[in-house]
Order: C-alpha cells, then structure tokens, then sequence
C-alpha cells in the first residue's frame, strides 16, 4: 500500500488517542459525580487542567536530578508509542509489526521503571512509599498481563495484535472459557495499572492509601500535565487492549476504504465511551482495599491467566 | 597457522601477563601495564571469536603432547566455542580496561595481579578443551584462580569464609563433572570428546550423565540450589573481578553444560528437556526474589546474575526440548534466546558490576542504606548505571528486552510439544519468567533509586566523586553495546547461526534481508519486533513532547524546598531505604519463601528507651539445604572422632572388617 494513505493513517491513530484520551477520563469522573448525585466537573474538564498545568511555573525540589525533569517525558513517550502500537479503527497500521502484545506491555514496564525513580528522586518518605507500592503491585500485575498475552497468543497463534485483531474480529475463535479467564484477568489488571479503586484511588491526597499519587507528589506544572496525560493515556489504552482483544468488531480489517475506516473510528469511540460509563459503576460498587490486600486481588488476576494458558496447553478445545 | 592455536598463543598471553604481575607486582607500572597487556589479549581473542564466528570457519583442532601419557591434550575451536570465547573476551578486555583506572586503588595489588591473567587463561582454556582431562584440568584452574582472586581482601572473615564456601562447592560441581565424563567414557574408556561422542551410550548412563552435568556445571553457573557461593563470593572479589565472575564465569558453565548435553551427549528424551527447564524457572524467580531483599550493593549484582542463569536455562531446556521432539526450528529460537541472554548477560551484568565498584571506590560503601544522591556526584556514572538497569530489567528498547521476548516466544511455540509432562511444567515456567521479569524491574528501581537518587544517607555519599577515565570509558563502551545491541539484534541473531545450526540441526531466518532491520524469529505472521523503531519513536515522541510544551507553554522552572505534602522532613533517614522499599515485597512473597523474621520492640508510651526493630532474612538454601547438610556432616565427624584413639587391635579388626565387606560388594557386584 502507498506511503501515502498509510502515514496519514498511523498519524491518525497517534494523535486521535491523545486527542480523546481526557475526554474519556472526563466521562468517567461525571458519571462517578452522576452516581454519587453530585452535578459533578464538566466533560471537558481535564482538557482545561492539563491547560492550566502546562501554563503555570515548574517547581522543581532543589535536590531534583536530571531523571525527575527528564521522567516525565520518558513516561509520556512510552506509553504513547504503546497506546500507538495497539489496533483501534483498523488494523494493519504502517508500524503494527515493530512491536507485538508483549513489546506493549514491556513498553508499559519502561514507563513505570521511569515513574518510580521519579518518585524516589525527591527522597521523601512519600515518594518512596509510592515507588515501593507501585513496583509491588506491578510485580504482579506485569506477569498476569503477559500470561493474558500468552493466552490470547496461543489462540490466535500469534503475538501481533494486529493479526490477534483480525481473527477474532471475523468471529471463527468463538466463546472460549479460556478467553474469558484472560478477560477477567485483565481487567482486574487493568484496574490495578490505572490506579482505580479499589487497588488506588485517584480522586485522593489521603496519603497512607494512595500510590500513583504518592509517587507524583512532587510534581507541578507542565512535568504534572504531561505525567496527567500520561496517565490518561494509559487508561485509553487498556481500553483500547479491551476493545481490541475482546471486542474487535467494526474494524477495518480489510480494505480500507473510507467507509471502512469511519465505521471502525465510530464503533471504536463507541467502545471507549461504554468501558469509560461502566468503570464508575464498578468504581462506585466497591470500597478501597487495604494496600496488603492487594496482593490477593492482582494475584487473582495472574491465577486467572495462568489458568487460561494452562488451559490452552492442555487442550486445544478451551 | 589455525585458529585454535591463535587461540592458544592468546592464553599463553594470558599467562605471561601473570607473570609479569608477579615480577612487577611492588611497581607503580605493575598496574596499567598488566591490565593494558590482558585488554590487547583479549581484544585479539575477541577478534578472533569474530572470525570464526562470522566468517563460519570451520573447526579446527590441534593435539599437544601434554597431559596424560598416551591421551595428550586435545583443543578445538568450533562455533560453540567462539561465540563463549567472545563472550569471555569481550568481558576480559572491558573489564582489564576498567581495572587500568580501578585497580590503582589497590591495596595488594600483589594478591591481584599474578592471578588476573591466568584467570582469564583458565577460562579460555576451558572452551578449548576438547578432551575431559584438559577440560577437568582448566576448570580446576579456573577455580582455583577465581578463588585466589575472591580471597585477595583476606583480612575481612566474611570474605575468607566466602572463599571456603567457593572452594567447597567448586570441587563438588567438578566431582560431578569427573562422574559425568567417567559415566560417558565408560563403554569405549577414551577421554576425548569425539570418541564420547560418537561411542554413545545406554539410556540410563546418558540420563545420569545429563543430571551429573547439570548439577556440575549448575553449581559454577550458579543454579537454585547450588548458587550459594555465589552471592557470597562474587561481592568478595575486587570488582572488575566481581565483573569477571559474575558475567563471564558463570557463562562458562553455561558453556560446560551446553558441551556436554548438548554436543558430547546430543541424543536425550525429551525429560531432560523438562529438568533442565523446572530448574532454570526456579533459578529465575528465586534468584530475583533474593536479590530484591539485599542491601550491599553487590551481592543484590550476583544474586540477579542468579535470576539471569535461571532464564538462560529456561531457553535451553527448552531448546533440549524441542530437539528431542524432532523440532529443529523452534530449538533453534529456543537455543539462540539462550544464546542471546548470554551475551547480553556478561555485558550488562559486568556494567553494572564496574558501577558498583565505582560507587564503591568513590564512596567506600556497598551498603545501600548508606549510599544516595550519587546522581549529583557521579553524573557519568549515573548515566550507564541506568542503561544497565533497564537493560537488566528487561526494558525495550534495550538488549534485556530482545533476548527474553525470544525466550517468551518460544515458550509459545511449546503447545507443539507432545510430551505430557512438558506441557503441564512449561506454562508454569512461563508464568515464572513472566514474574522473575517483573520482579527484576522491581529489584533494579530499588538499586539505582536508592543508589544514585533520593538524598545521600551517609557523608561518605555525599562527598563521592566521579570515578576516573579508564573506568568511564568501559562503561560506556557497555552501555553502547548494550543500545546497539538492543536496537539491532538481527546481527547478533545471524551471528549465531553456526552455533544454532551445530546443536539445534536449524537456525532462524537470516535477518539481515528483513525489512526496516526488524527481527521476524518464525515468521511475519507470528511475531516481530523492531528495537530501532521503538527506539526512534521513544526519542522522537519525547523529545516532540517536550519541545512543544516548552514552546507553546512555559518553560519557567522555579526551585524551592521538597514539598512532601507540607511537612519535609530534613533527617534522610525518613525516606525510603532498600530494606523499606522492598517491604511490600517481602510481605507478599517473603513469608513463604524466605521465612522472613522480623521482631519490633516498641517502647510503650511514656518509656525513654529507643525502639528496636530487627529483620532476618535467610536464603532458604541454607535453611533447608545446606544448614542441615553441615550439621550432618559435624555430628558424624564428632562421631567419627572416637576412631581416632582406638587400640592398635581395634584398628586391625577394622582393616579386617573393611576388607571383607568389600570382597563381599565386589562378589555381590559380579
């Protein structure tokens, strides 16, 4: 295919999600506010934040090195070059082949290894109590991800995602008990990544319970925009993992025409818009753990996913 | 003249520039000159490596009248060989060339130098040899040297009972390998590796043999259980040696055992596939646990070298696998993931090494509760210090990454396999990598955060200076090769491919014509990844990022005192420590795995005296291993003892019953 439809069409991608990402953090909080009756901040709120963040002055600790002021945007490119790297309209993008599920996840890892050395470069208490936390949860939460992969990958019989897509898009794959457990699995991976309740809580600076926030704590101005952005980005992204591993229909896996792409763009916002409305609803349905709690929840997550591939491997029917 | 006696004509080098230690050893020039003349040896080694390697020449070998009467010693350089003696060269000359500035700060530069070059001898002498007496010989050599080397700071007890420990394992894993070599000579009673391997032998002498290599190439490797020394021993050594037995030894018995399983023995059943892959997953996830819990510096370095032998086993297992199931290709992935780790393992592991010994040489501390702050102070340092803790943690776009993403995916390829038992272990091995891979980013967040980052613990850390140029300069040129090789791994992968195609029957697609340098292990269809794009894209979306929010936004900083939620606190013992950071993994895994011990006095309310908090953590090795082992081993000499003061007939009567039950084993025998 010529250059010049798929460029525009990866760029398409890249900058989209960037583009809707605080607008799915903002449907989240209102429906959380609307299920809380309150009236709750308007949708495009978190736009106007990242805008105020990036306007306002850096406060930089004195004793901050180079990696506290470099972090930021290392956390920020790799969960975009990640969140890139996944199908969401269609597949088959210019650079789908440079990375498969598990480069995804490892790209994850790297943005993560950067944030907890942010958190510890202060050399607060807070930080470090957030870096620790988040390098515990991610010790299980990172294998049970690469036991979904590996679950999904022995299905498909392949790691790219692009190829997963397509598969199961045309519907052959069917229900499967161990594309359940993986889907089970993910989700609580995905809660537990994002920082939501009940492993963390984003709305709170109560500080004995909170990890993502504890690790940030520091930063201001355009280093916390850019790492807001971040994080939101990451929240797309898993819904992007959800919606293109569980749900990829509607994308345009063929040809791609223009009818083809739009329904994929439509069906794809449309996805989003659903996984953004029944986060709060779980979100509100449960209470926040306690940290040592955690270890039960997430590893329920990796039994989950061993339990698929374990499945996989025994039979190929699961 | 042949390779191998190029080869050859490099360990004589190796040795001279022992002998040159010893003469010179009380000289100021004794220093640069020994270590100047072992890199220029060792870069010739590599160099030759590389020939033989890429050039795919084909083996040569070359008989010396020495050794035995009869039996002479037997050398060979094949592929195998080469790409070991690269390894093993590669981390010799950069870690000579650290030593030129390091080693000036030597105290005994007389327990050091004499035995640096015959070290280095040894080890390339053991991926020559190609008889079981020449082999046995340099791997005692290699030992001794290392142990000479491991005991040079004598004067501290820690390091002496280090070197005992070494020492006694050492000769456990060589008497398994005299077994294994006795087992396999057995039907035609000749010691050269070509005989044994074409003689061939009985399914249960081929099994033992395998278990036997296994566990003696295991213990120098550093395989769970038999890793007990090394975390003892490694930290022990000045550290270029540190470098040296942690990278590149432990590669040579990964190199022992591939010889003998898979290229003397080469026919096994698929089991051996299975043991070998069990124990590289324990090894993986064990060894990372451990490593998480230390705080000197250095022995969190050799534990995770113990995590890293444990994922190069898994390849293995996995190759031998395969193989014995009749799939050529995916051995071959298998085998070049192993392969791969090894590589990346001696560099970035004798990185890491060299920083350590560089925050040691500045600071006088290997205790992480008493470093901190060393990214103001070692800038440089810093810098590839944290190229090889994303290496090591497995981060893309570095080599860490591309070798275990091969291992993963050969792991996806095992469903094929038929027997039953590798398919219950080997998903269960898979999500033991998946954990040891997550935990290492963990382990190595903990060393470089409390190392470099947060504020220094103690004023030795905060009045540490930059190490000089020579060791600079070698970690630098490893943390390129650490990029390169991340980013193009499709060179590395062809190199391989003599090696693969020896001891798997296949090798993996030629990477060099696939498009955009990617890496296609199996086919476009099934997987692909490409270290150089993930790599321009990170650079290039960060680097974008920043440049438009500073443009289009503020660029303003302003400094001012920690915020820490309004109450700084200036003691840097509020902040986290290794032991508080890897808390919360303690608390998840610990308990089990390690009975974890941990008692808090807390004074009551009212009470003036301090609070107590104390923690035990034991290698359960030692626990249930090798603790009941040495009780064993005193109770029954204390028993023993009463034989010492027997009557002169009592003697006589025991002589007497000895020789009878041995005439007895023996007719039982026939």
């Amino acid at each position: 295919m010529a250059l010049t439809i798929d460029l525009p069409l990866q760029l398409l991608q890249i900058t989209f999600l960037l583009a809707i990402a605080p607008l799915i953090v903002g449907i989240t909080r209102k429906v959380r506010a609307r299920l809380l009756c309150r009236r709750g901040p308007p949708l495009v709120q978190p736009y106007l934040d990242i805008w105020k963040l990036m306007h306002k002055d850096a406060v930089v600790a004195d004793n901050a090195s180079w990696v506290y002021r470099r972090a930021p945007y290392m956390i920020f490119a790799a969960t975009w070059v990640a969140a890139g790297l996944i199908p969401t309209y269609a597949t088959g993008l210019l650079f789908s082949w440079s990375a498969d599920l598990i480069a995804v996840i490892a790209l994850l890892g790297t943005a993560r290894f950067a944030l907890a050395l942010a958190g510890m470069d202060v050399g607060t208490a807070f930080g470090g109590i957030g870096s620790s936390r988040e390098m515990m949860i991610a010790s299980l939460a990172e294998p049970a991800m690469l036991l979904i992969s590996f679950a999904v990958a022995l299905i498909a019989g392949t790691t790219q995602l692009s190829a997963i897509a397509s598969l199961f898009s045309t519907g052959d794959v069917g229900v499967r008990v161990s594309l359940g457990l993986a889907l089970l699995a993910l989700i609580v991976v995905g809660i537990a990544e994002n920082a939501r309740i009940p492993v963390d809580n984003p709305a709170t600076h109560l500080e004995l319970t909170m990890v993502h926030e504890a690790m940030i704590l520091e930063y201001s101005g355009r280093h916390l925009a850019v790492i807001e952005a971040a994080a939101q980005l990451k929240l797309v992204l898993y819904f992007s993992l959800i919606a293109c591993l569980f749900a990829p229909f509607g994308m345009a896996t063929g040809e791609k025409t223009a009818l083809a792409l739009v329904v994929g763009l439509v069906t794809f916002v449309l996805k989003l818009v659903v996984l953004a409305v029944l986060l709060p609803i779980a979100e509100t349905t449960v209470a926040k753990m306690r940290v040592f709690r955690y270890p039960a929840f997430v590893g329920s997550a990796f039994a989950a996913a061993a339990l698929a591939v374990f499945l996989r491997f025994v039979s190929r029917g699961f | 003249m042949p390779e191998v006696t190029i080869g050859l004509w490099c360990i004589a080098g190796f040795l001279g520039t022992g002998v040159l230690g010893a003469v010179l050893g009380r000289h100021a020039v004794a220093t640069p000159l020994v270590y100047g003349t072992a890199m220029c040896v060792a870069l010739a080694a590599v160099l030759l490596a590389l020939e033989v390697l890429l050039g795919a020449a084909p083996a040569t070998s070359l008989v010396l009248p020495i050794g035995l009467p009869g039996l002479g010693a037997h050398f060979r350089l094949d592929a195998l060989a080469a790409f070991f003696m690269l390894v093993v060269n590669f981390g010799a000359a950069a870690a000579s060339l650290y030593a030129i500035g390091y080693g000036r700060h030597e105290k005994a530069p007389l327990r050091v130098l004499p035995f640096y070059g015959p070290f280095l001898a040894a080890m390339n002498l053991v991926l020559l040899a190609a008889d079981a007496f020449t082999f046995l010989l340099s791997w005692e050599l290699m030992s001794l040297a290392s142990w000479t080397l491991v005991v040079s700071n004598h004067r501290q007890s820690a390091n002496i009972r280090a070197g005992f420990i070494y020492l006694l394992m050492a000769s456990f894993g060589t008497l398994c390998l005299l077994l294994t070599f006795g087992l396999l000579s057995n039907a035609t009673g000749d010691f050269t590796f070509e005989r044994m391997r074409a003689a061939g032998s009985s399914e249960t002498v081929v099994a033992m043999a395998t278990l036997l290599a296994l566990v003696g190439a295991g213990s120098k490797a550093g395989l769970v259980p038999l890793h007990v020394w090394l975390p003892l021993a490694h930290p022990a050594a000045p550290s270029h040696v540190s470098a040296l037995l942690s990278g590149v030894m432990t590669k040579v018995g990964v190199y022992g055992f591939m010889r003998i399983v898979f290229d003397v023995i080469g026919d096994l059943s698929p089991w051996a596939g299975l043991v070998v892959v069990v124990a590289g997953g324990a090894t993986a996830v064990l060894g990372v646990l451990y490593a998480v819990m230390q705080r000197d510096l250095k022995r969190l370095l050799a534990y995770s070298t113990v995590e890293n032998i444990g994922i190069i086993f898994i390849g293995l297992g996995l190759a031998l696998a395969f193989r014995a199931d009749g799939q050529a290709p995916a051995a071959a992935l298998a085998l070049t993931a192993a392969l791969f780790h090894v590589l990346n393992h001696s560099v970035f592991k004798s990185l890491l090494f060299f920083g350590a010994g560089a925050v040691q040489s500045a600071t006088g501390e290997r205790d992480m509760e008493k470093l901190g702050g060393l990214v103001h102070r070692m800038p440089q340092t810093a810098v590839v210090f944290l190229i090889g803790c994303m290496s090591i943690a497995a981060l893309p776009p570095l080599n860490g990454f591309v070798s275990e993403w091969m291992t993963f995916q050969a792991i996806l390829l095992s469903p094929q396999l038929t027997p039953w038992g590798l398919k219950f272990a080997v998903p269960a091995v898979g999500a033991m990598l998946a954990l040891a891979a997550a935990l290492a980013g963990a382990c190595f967040v903990k060393a470089f955060g409390v190392v470099f980052l947060s504020r220094p613990r103690s004023p030795a850390a905060a009045n540490a200076t930059e190490v000089d140029g020579f060791a600079l300069t070698a970690m630098l040129m490893l943390a390129w090769v650490c990029v390169v090789a991340g980013t193009l791994p499709g060179f590395v992968i062809d190199a391989l491919h003599p090696v693969t195609r020896a001891l798997a029957g296949s090798a993996l697609p030629t990477q060099a014509g696939v498009p955009w340098l990617s890496i296609v292990p199996i086919a476009e269809s099934r997987s692909s990844y490409n270290g150089l794009i993930v790599f321009f894209f990170l650079i290039a979306s960060g680097s974008m990022t920043a440049l438009v929010v500073h443009r289009l936004a503020s660029r303003r900083t302003r400094k001012s005192p920690a915020w820490d939620c309004g109450y700084p606190l200036d003691s840097p013992i509020t902040q986290y420590s290794s032991a508080s950071f890897a808390m919360p993994i303690r608390r998840v895994f610990g308990t089990v795995v390690f009975g974890v011990h941990e008692t808090v006095d807390m004074p009551r309310p009212g009470e003036m005296r301090a609070g107590h908090y104390r923690l035990r953590v034991r290698d359960p090795a030692w626990r249930y291993l090798y603790g009941p082992l040495a009780r064993l081993v005193l109770r029954s000499a204390h028993k023993l003892n009463r034989l010492q003061f027997l009557t002169i007939r009592r003697y006589l009567a025991l002589v007497f019953a000895a020789l009878i039950v041995l005439m007895l084993v023996v007719a039982a025998w026939r």
